[in-house]
């Protein structure tokens, strides 16, 4: 696997119900991750969990932003958003659970998947959530140690 | 066997954008309209057959690294998934018939 020079940051507003510009911040990440020739399976991992945090915001939230760090052995993402917040995160982390609009649903959002996406897609994940805004912490590792 | 793409366009299946991905391989199919299942489920290579034709199903593949897909029941696809489409060279076909009968021709396609 070749080796990062430099680590890259994207930082990026998402609008809330901005359907169209969904993907655009995992569309970038995706296009830096596949210059690295990193293998496939991870890129996936890390672009699917990005796409469920982006579109998060713009199903869920007021409006927030994305930012990201590509480092030589790992990804770190911040999806902060300015509320309503999550109202039962345990319920929420279950598969299925959504409260998402019928706008969003008719287009195939709302499957209640998505945490439980960004869940298995990640090696780290932390969630916090209050009226003020969910803040998600993501990290996916490039090199796993021996035996893992 | 291994299929591309473009090995589609000899049946039913007819290209409405991203010409620039037919040489992608085809190694499995998957059905389903809504995104996050595609995203958890469906493997690596595969042609997704779904009826939703917003532009937002061009992201979904190829964040799940999907070689094409395909809009059955013939449902236009939107005019902003065949741009988005386009430039990021992800195949797009139409389908005429169900789900089910496209399903069946890519199955033949993938085990002759
Ligand atoms: N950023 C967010 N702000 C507010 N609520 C959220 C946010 N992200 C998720 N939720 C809540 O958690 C539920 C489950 O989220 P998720 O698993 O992504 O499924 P879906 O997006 O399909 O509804 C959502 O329906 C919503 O109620
Ligand atoms: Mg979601």
């Amino acid at each position: 696997m070749e080796r990062l020079a430099a680590s890259y940051r994207l930082d990026y507003d998402v609008r809330a119900r901005d359907y169209v510009s969904g993907g655009e911040v995992s569309s970038a990440l995706r296009a830096i991750l596949k210059q690295l020739s990193l293998p496939p399976d991870l890129v996936r991992r890390c672009c699917v969990a990005c796409y469920e945090a982006e579109m998060n915001i713009i199903i869920h939230s007021f409006g927030g932003h994305m930012s990201i760090e590509i480092f030589p052995d790992r990804l770190e993402m911040i999806a902060q958003d300015s509320g309503p917040g999550i109202e039962d995160l345990q319920k929420a982390m279950q598969e299925g659970y959504s409260t998402a609009s019928e706008e969003a649903r008719e287009m195939g959002f709302g499957a209640g998947m998505g945490l439980p996406n960004i869940k298995a897609n990640t090696d780290y994940f932390d969630i916090q959530t209050g009226k003020e805004g969910t803040t998600l912490t993501m990290k996916v590792l490039f090199l796993k140690k021996e035996g893992e | 066997m291994s299929i591309k793409v473009s090995d589609l366009l000899k049946h039913n299946f007819t290209l409405i954008a991203g010409e620039g991905g037919l040489n992608k391989d085809v190694d499995d199919v998957y059905i389903c309209d809504l995104l996050s299942w595609v995203m958890a489920k469906a493997k690596q290579k595969s042609a997704w057959i779904t009826i939703q034709s917003h532009v937002n199903i061009v992201a979904v593949a190829l964040m799940a690294d999907l070689s094409c897909i395909i809009i059955a029941e013939g449902v236009e696809a939107e005019k902003e998934t065949i741009d988005h489409a386009n430039e990021e060279g992800l195949p797009v076909l139409n389908y005429a018939g169900s789900s089910y009968e496209a399903a069946i021709e890519l199955y033949h396609l993938l085990t002759t």
